[in-house]
């Protein structure tokens, strides 16, 4: 039907152009997604997808389970298929675009199958169509009734190939799908959304893409970006980090929720697309003969990865040492799975809370005061040191008794400016 | 259905006055002998709150649960710190014996923040130890967080909380109080799972002062022309 017939019709129907960029994205998506099911995936343009399954019937516990994983994953990519089985792709391929969800298993019935079906799946071009419905030929199987002759000269070699491909009397070589290396991904939402959970809900489609194309690669992700497009203002972009790589939805939904949680869409967004490229190999967790340490960890990353997403990445850190005289540079913040460094073992005795910046103290007559006057119990132990780097230090540092029977670290600048700090707590 | 006596006695959430419940639930030695003699099954307990209330900074309040850390971390088991007054000093954890790369810093500025947090590592599992400091907290808030301990991983989790709190009712299944003495710290047992005890404990602690029995600090090594032997 034309579009003028249509308007006819139904006069306020509305018209959008169908968008060749984004079905073909999709397409894509999808076909990388199958390689989990198999590694002989081919796209069938505009809108097809051929995927050769038998060798991984097995794996997958038979046919119909098989069918239902894989319906049940482009559901959740929010896209409805059309699924047909055969024994040849393009005859799987004629009666899923003629909307048969069949499974055949067996050419003779294959046979009879495609000879119900409409001319149009096998043939493309509208003038031989036109041609055909004009001699009366409605099916596949009266095609295959008319001469050979005629119908090759009048409809070229390339219509009676197809259905000989189809019928598997034909080899049919095709060209296999191989997934790309980055992912890249939009997602148009309904309508306009103004609440996190909405974008949730919406990211949660792509990031089932991403997790297909990760697993078809055998590769996790270390961070993503979530992007979320305005109407009329520059796109948001959130930067996802993990903790170690990983390609599970559930993780990235997690870490998703709990950076979402955090923050306050200032405008209402229209649309989201989700990119993460630097694939790193990633492999199915063995199973630890030495149960127990390695699901600690795996416990703790995550637990830290969800600690980050909503404290902020500066906020969780291990200590480590470094080898400085300055008490407040011999010790080092790493980030979660740095490793602490040896440091200089051979400093003096060491407060364990240290109080950053120290604090100044009042005095009276020269005695440093913290609740009443300190009492030196030990001391000095002078640390001069950063002349090379703009952090010169110049001071006698003490442990001194407070009233309250703490005790404290102290020190007294040296050289002009004098003055007494408490620097850490002997706890 | 019939339940004998024994089998309710034989559940955590019971005790029996005038002994000590001991054997029930996993506790960690103290490194203290004096205070596990006291704790119900001869150390802190894991899976449940332990609440440390003390006034005072820097009376060696951290001293009572160093020998725990160290013995925990020895054998790669994880410890976070989790909103510390202070920054805890790495040159001297590493000093009394602690394996630094099992030790975590979690920073959460706001109470709720960390609340939240506390409740995702004890839920979260892959850690054995949390010690958390929190000016106030509600009942509720505590509960919440005792619920988390019970359900998450045996963790041993320590509150650091001010002293006026003793007054406060708390589900915590231990709580102490200490209070500097001579010879180190003083304890008072204000709960635990059995009689109550009144008398308190005094506990030897290490002090730098003790180690240096007065005397002025030893020169540290001299390394290079920075750290010049001390003049004074």
């Amino acid at each position: 039907m034309g579009l003028a017939a249509a308007w006819a019709l139904a006069s306020q129907l509305h018209v959008w152009p169908s968008n060749q960029a984004a079905k073909q994205e999709a397409l894509e998506c999808i076909a990388a997604w199958m390689y989990r099911f198999t590694p002989r995936v081919s796209l069938q343009m505009p809108d097809g997808i051929l995927a050769e399954i038998e060798g991984s019937l097995r794996l997958f516990r038979g046919l119909a389970t098989m069918v239902e994983r894989i319906r049940a994953g482009v559901d959740q990519m929010g896209l409805t298929p059309t699924l047909a089985v055969a024994p040849t792709a393009r005859g799987a391929w004629w009666l899923a675009s003629a909307g048969q969800e069949t499974l055949i298993l067996d050419r003779a019935v294959l046979e009879t199958a495609l000879a119900t079906l409409p001319v149009a799946v096998a043939c493309d071009r509208p003038d031989a169509l036109d041609l055909l419905h004009n001699i009366g030929i409605a099916t596949i199987g009266e095609l295959c009734g008319l001469p050979r002759e005629g119908v090759a000269r009048r409809f070229g070699q390339a219509l009676l190939d197809g259905v000989e491909q189809a019928l598997g009397r034909m080899p049919e070589p095709r060209n296999f799908f191989a997934p790309p290396l980055r992912f890249a991904a939009k997602l148009e939402l309904p309508g306009e959304i103004t609440h996190a959970e909405g974008v949730l809900f919406a990211a949660r489609r792509l990031l089932v893409q991403l997790e297909g194309l990760l697993a078809a690669h055998q590769a996790g992700v270390r961070c993503f970006l979530l992007m979320l497009l305005h109407r009329n203002a520059n796109p948001t972009v959130l930067d996802l980090r993990l903790a170690s790589p990983c390609r599970e939805v559930e993780r990235f939904m997690q870490l998703l929720r709990e950076r979402l949680s955090a923050y306050k869409l200032a405008k209402p967004v229209e649309a989201i697309r989700i990119e993460a490229g630097n694939f790193v190999p990633l492999h199915a967790g063995t199973v630890d003969l030495f149960e127990g340490s390695h699901a600690e960890s795996e416990a703790w990353v995550r637990l830290v990865e969800r600690l980050q997403a909503r404290l902020g990445s500066e906020a969780v850190h291990g200590l480590g040492l470094h080898p400085e005289h300055r008490p407040e540079r011999a010790w080092r913040a790493l980030a979660a799975e740095e490793r602490p460094l040896c440091g200089d073992e051979s400093a003096g005795v060491r407060p364990l809370w240290l109080v950053e910046p120290p604090r100044r103290l009042k005095e009276k007559g020269g005695v440093p005061l913290d609740g009443g006057p300190l009492e030196m119990l030990a001391g000095p132990e002078r640390i001069e040191s950063g002349w090379w780097d703009q952090g010169e230090i110049a001071r006698d540092y003490f442990i001194a008794r407070a009233p309250s029977a703490a005790l404290l670290w102290v020190f007294r600048e040296r050289g002009t400016t004098g003055g007494w700090y408490l620097h850490g707590m002997f706890a | 259905m019939k339940t004998s006596l024994a089998d309710i006695l034989s559940q955590r959430s019971v005790w029996r006055g005038g002994a000590l419940a001991s054997g029930h639930g996993r506790t960690v030695p103290t490194g203290f002998p004096t205070l596990d003699r006291e704790l119900p099954g001869g150390g802190w307990p894991t899976g449940g709150l332990t609440e440390i209330l003390g006034q005072r900074e820097g009376v060696g309040e951290l001293q009572l649960v160093l020998p725990t850390l160290a013995a925990l971390s020895a054998s790669g088991r994880r410890i976070v710190w989790l909103a510390p007054p202070h920054l805890p000093y790495a040159p001297a954890l590493a000093k009394a014996g602690i394996d630094l790369e099992h030790l975590s810093v979690v920073r959460a500025p706001g109470r709720r923040d960390g609340l939240w947090a506390a409740e995702q590592v004890l839920r979260g599992g892959g850690c054995h130890a949390l010690l958390t400091w929190f000016r106030d907290i509600r009942y509720a808030e505590l509960r919440r967080l005792a619920v988390a301990a019970e359900t998450g991983h045996g963790a041993f989790v320590a509150l650091f909380r001010p002293e006026q709190a003793a007054h406060e009712a708390s589900p915590a299944c231990l709580r102490i109080a200490f209070e500097p003495a001579p010879e180190g710290l003083s304890i008072r047992i204000l709960k635990r799972r059995g009689a109550l005890i009144a008398k308190p404990l005094s506990i030897k602690i290490e002090r730098p002062v003790h180690a240096l029995a007065g005397a002025p600090f030893p020169t540290p090594c001299a390394r290079g022309p920075v750290a010049r032997p001390c003049s004074a």
